[in-house]
């Protein structure tokens, strides 16, 4: 019985499976002849489906922002022009398409490098620009011609335009197509989706700090598209916002002269505004032609940039470091006056040197016997050397270091730009970390003239100046002064940032200023470059030793090659009594401050202060009173 | 140097005791499509985490078959009660993610207890089929049918579909298999010819009734219910005999398949291999639930038997609909392709199964009753 019901259940059992069975494969039958149906039987059409008819999702790229100076004049625009474009994947052979699309237009090699990088880095329904700026006859012979070559088009793009060129090179730095770099920290920032149909991206400079503000957002339209890629008709469409646009501090026209000041030197100057902390004028000599980077630059371009002496790439206002030289003194005259080191009238008899006690050694004052006797009003406008090394010996590196801090030195100014440098102001524990070795006596000696270890970039040193012209204020360096919201149509003003107060006396702060006053005096160090000047001016000339020289040995700069001349340095504000304008000249390999540097702020300051070019006679043809 | 060797020739032989090689050999060539076809859909992504997933789903098969159908059976009660009382509490206290509730929270890990029953309750019912072969009457059959609708009714509330549907097959065909008369089964297909209208208008969501007509009319809605049905038919006709090649496909590459990795994974392997590859993969198919059904047919007791049919039946199911789907012959229910869609779950669900057939089928001990 038992048995009899296994085995019945097994038959059961075996009867259903084949039942099972026989269902499953007919189900699998069905489904082989539904897809027999589609893809023999309905191949063409589906695959005409799949090739045409597709529905994209066309990026709409937003205008980008123009950039503008004070005055509104346009810096940075954008120009509209033709560039050929190719989708890969809707090409049959691309080699072939590309020699017979250069009968029609000229695709020359480096074009070729261009088109065949950016097709390895876009998928192949992706365009990938062939030609950019094409001609008007060359536009007329690709349409005459489109029929030949379906995948590929005409797009109108607009392109970047830097019309003063050169000059505003290191203040708006530049675009430049968007790369893998740009791609993966768009991707991380979770901003990639508006840059789909964007090329370009801020790389440096302004361009590059207010990326997020020029760009704009955007759009995007679902097209309808044929098998060639060609938009059929528009289903939806989300418009894109454009970039704002942006009115700078910046004075193109003082810009302009101030760079022509320069000649063939190289150096940087930075004018400030000493109300708001604006930057009037910011030039890095020599700079480059941002228009060459906006779509790739070749090579040969690249690597003369990149090689040259000169080195035109640094923005040496934010970038170049340099010791201050001797206009650091204003500023460890407010240290002496503030700590209480110095009374004004306190005198010392100046021999041309100082020695420490208890060593020979003799710091030299540039002037060979010395100044007399020297008060602080007459150390700052003979810039006398033996005062402070002095001063710099009593006072010592830390309190130096502290005091000196609170104007600036060895920290960012936080301009409104990428890649400041922050100098270095030295002090015990930085040289037991770098050097492990402990302070001497004689590095504070050289401090106090701003020599040894002392470095300061021009954009610190016109902040320090900043400093002295706003009694105390110092404001956040900042390029932009204004923004136009396309989508409000209103205008919004930047409001100045102060980074800190130093708290100054004003009876101190008199006395340096008429210390600095008296540079531009007869007996200064600066007369000859202000003589005349119908506007009173506080400054302070330096210079800054590039190579070291010996003990009983003097300096002789024509014996030194063109890149070993000491570097000319000249800090100023002006008017005196009620500043307008801040800067700080730095001229490479110049020599004098007095005779270099300080010729081409007067051309700055005439400019801001009287309206108009200055008349002052070259640089070459001025002779200090004294050599700094 | 010859004694490692020969320790490791016996306990790979331990490992591997009860493992039927035809079945791995096809199951494993099924899931290595899997994995190629996965990797294109994603353009190359999800590589490494498909793999893992796939070792520890064999991983996890293996040791499936270390348990002997005797043990088997003794679970089948405690997975069931416990199945069931997750799938209240889902009811009760449920996560809900996409507008559906599946999933449990313990504190510890999130749980989708309906996967459980995916072979808990083909479990439950084998074993009370099993328990009562001596007289197998109607009124067993109706405390089967009663252990099989309880769940699938808490499984289809949440609402999924898909998986309702994989339980419900799966216990129809141990009822099925176990011989159940064929008059109630004309009886329940005319029953539920009769309430279809009554399911459509209060049964169906919203969204599955669109699912529906979709199905009827793909060009109604383009780009909303229809979008998926007519670029997956797309993609599979544009396949054409041949294909288009291994990461060659348009419609995947241009992401027009959305779930190309997971659910419509089929449109894209059709759409690289075309016909033959289709032929392949149906053969790859047919010839599993083949060996499965042998392996069923082998199984020395009721309960070896009804639980290897069943599990096998439910592969083929599963295969069909999702196919089904993609090819635009069933409405869209959210099924993966079993063994080369993306998801570990699934891949874990399937092996585990595949685990319990050879379990019970390589070994000739009656399970004593």
């Amino acid at each position: 019985m038992k048995d009899f019901r296994v085995a019945a259940l097994r038959a059961e059992f075996q009867q259903r499976m084949w039942v099972a069975a026989g269902v499953g494969a007919f189900l699998l039958l069905v489904l082989l002849g539904r897809l027999f149906w589609l893809q023999v039987w309905q191949h063409d059409h589906f695959l005409a489906l799949a090739e045409s008819n597709r529905i994209s999702l066309i990026p709409g790229v937003p205008r980008r922002g123009g950039i503008f100076d004070r005055h509104g004049a346009m810096l940075a625009g954008n120009v509209w022009n033709y560039a050929l474009e190719m989708v890969p994947a809707r090409v049959a052979d691309v080699d072939a398409t590309l020699k017979s699309l250069g009968e029609v237009v000229a695709i020359d090699p480096r074009d070729l490098r261009r088109f065949q990088q950016l097709r390895q880095e876009n998928r192949d329904f992706e365009p990938a620009t062939i030609r950019l700026d094409l001609s008007e006859a060359e536009v007329a012979r690709f349409v005459v011609n489109r029929y030949r070559f379906p995948g590929v088009e005409l797009r109108a793009a607009a392109a970047r335009s830097y019309s003063y060129g050169e000059t505003f090179a290191h203040v708006l730095g530049y675009i430049g197509r968007i790369n893998r770099n740009d791609k993966a920290r768009l991707e991380a920032d979770g901003r990639w989706n508006n840059y789909r149909g964007s090329l370009y991206i801020g790389k440096m400079g302004v361009e590059k700090h207010y990326e997020r503000w020029l760009h704009g957002l955007s759009g995007f339209d679902y097209v309808e598209v044929d098998s060639g890629g060609r938009a059929m008709r528009t289903l939806a469409h989300v418009p894109s916002r454009a970039g704002h646009n942006l009115y700078l501090h910046l004075d193109a026209q003082m810009q302009q002269i101030a760079e022509a000041a320069f000649g063939d030197y190289r150096g940087a100057l930075v004018a400030l505004d000493p109300a708001t902390g604006g930057v009037l004028a910011l030039v890095s000599k020599p700079g480059f032609d941002p228009n060459l980077f906006v779509d790739g630059i070749d090579q040969d371009t690249w690597r003369e940039l990149n090689e040259s002496m000169d080195r035109p790439m640094v923005n040496r206002a934010l970038r170049g470091v340099y010791p201050p030289g001797s206009t650091l003194k204003p500023f460890m005259a407010m240290a002496a006056l503030e700590l209480n080191y110095r009374k004004p009238d306190d005198a010392i008899s100046d021999p041309g040197y100082f020695s420490l006690p208890g060593s020979s050694h003799r710091y030299r004052d540039w002037l060979q016997g010395g100044h007399g006797s020297v008060d602080m009003r007459k150390s700052i406008a003979q810039s006398c050397d033996t005062y402070y090394y002095r001063l710099a010996n009593d006072m010592g590196i830390e309190t130096m270091h502290d005091y000196l801090q609170r104007f600036g030195f060895g920290q960012r100014s936080e301009v409104d730009m990428d890649g400041e440098l922050e100098g270095l102001l030295p002090n015990q524990a930085w040289k037991q970390k770098r050097f492990k070795q402990p302070w001497w006596p004689g590095e504070t000696v050289i401090a106090g003239i701003g020599q040894g270890y002392v470095l300061a970039t021009p954009m610190q040193l016109a902040v320090a100046a900043q400093a002295l012209a706003s009694g105390g204020r110092i404001y956040k360096p900042r390029l932009l002064r204004a923004w136009h919201d396309p989508e409000d149509g209103r205008m919004h003003y930047a409001a100045a940032e102060v980074a800190r107060e130093v708290a100054l006396r004003p009876e101190n702060l008199a006395v340096v200023r008429e210390g600095m006053m008296a540079v531009t005096q007869p007996g200064g160090t600066a007369v000859m470059a202000m003589a005349g000047a119908p506007y009173s001016v506080a400054s302070k000339t330096g210079t800054a030793q590039v190579v070291g020289v010996a003990q009983g040995a003097r300096y002789d700069a024509g014996r030194l090659s063109k890149y070993q001349r000491d570097h000319a340095l000249y800090i100023a504000f002006a008017p005196a009594d009620k500043p307008r304008i801040a800067l700080a000249v730095m001229v490479e390999n110049g020599g004098h401050g007095g005779s270099t540097a300080a010729p081409i702020a007067r051309k700055v300051l005439d400019y801001w202060l009287l309206g108009k070019r200055s008349a002052a006679a070259p640089a070459e043809v001025l002779n200090t009173g004294g050599a700094d | 140097m010859l004694q490692w060797g020969l320790m490791i020739k016996h306990s790979l032989r331990r490992v591997f005791a009860y493992v039927d090689l035809p079945l791995l050999f096809l199951l494993l060539t099924l899931a290595g499509i899997g994995q190629l076809t996965v990797m294109s859909a994603t353009g190359g992504g999800r590589v490494e985490s498909n793999l893992i997933n796939l070792c520890v789903a064999l991983i996890a098969m293996l040791v499936m078959t270390h348990i002997p159908p005797q043990r088997l059976i003794q679970f089948s009660v405690p997975v069931y009660v416990l199945g069931l009382l997750l799938l209240v509490g889902v009811a009760l206290a449920g996560d809900v993610v996409n507008g559906s509730r599946r999933w449990l929270n313990l504190g510890v890990a999130r749980i989708q207890p309906s996967e459980l029953m995916r072979l808990g309750v083909p479990l439950m019912l084998a074993a009370y089929l099993h328990y009562r072969q001596e007289a197998l009457d109607g009124r067993v059959f109706f405390v089967a049918a009663l252990l099989l609708l309880l769940p699938v009714g808490l499984v289809l509330r949440q609402p999924d579909l898909g998986t309702a549907l994989l339980i419900a097959s799966a216990g129809f065909f141990v009822l099925f298999l176990g011989g159940l008369s064929w008059r109630l089964i004309g009886g329940m297909g005319v029953a539920l010819a009769a309430a279809l209208p009554l399911i459509w208008h209060f049964g169906l969501h919203d969204y599955q009734r669109r699912r529906v007509l979709t199905l009827i009319d793909p060009g109604s809605e383009p780009l909303g219910a229809g979008y998926h049905i007519i670029q997956s038919t797309i993609a599979i006709g544009s396949g054409g005999f041949f294909g288009k090649g291994w990461m060659h496909g348009s419609q995947a590459r241009l992401d027009f398949l959305p779930e190309g990795h997971t659910d419509f994974i089929f449109a894209v392997w059709s759409e690289e291999f075309g016909m033959l590859g289709n032929l392949l993969l149906m053969t790859l198919y047919a010839a599993i639930v083949v060996r499965g059904l042998q392996l069923a047919n082998q199984a020395p007791s009721l309960f070896g038997r009804l639980m290897c049919g069943a599990i096998t039946l439910t592969f083929l199911v599963y295969a069909f609909v999702n196919m089904g789907m993609v090819s635009g012959i069933l409405p869209v229910v959210g099924v993966p392709l079993p063994l080369v869609s993306y998801g570990g779950t699934s891949m874990m669900t399937v092996l585990l199964g595949f685990g319990i057939v050879m379990a019970i089928s390589s070994r000739k001990t009656l399970v004593k009753s």
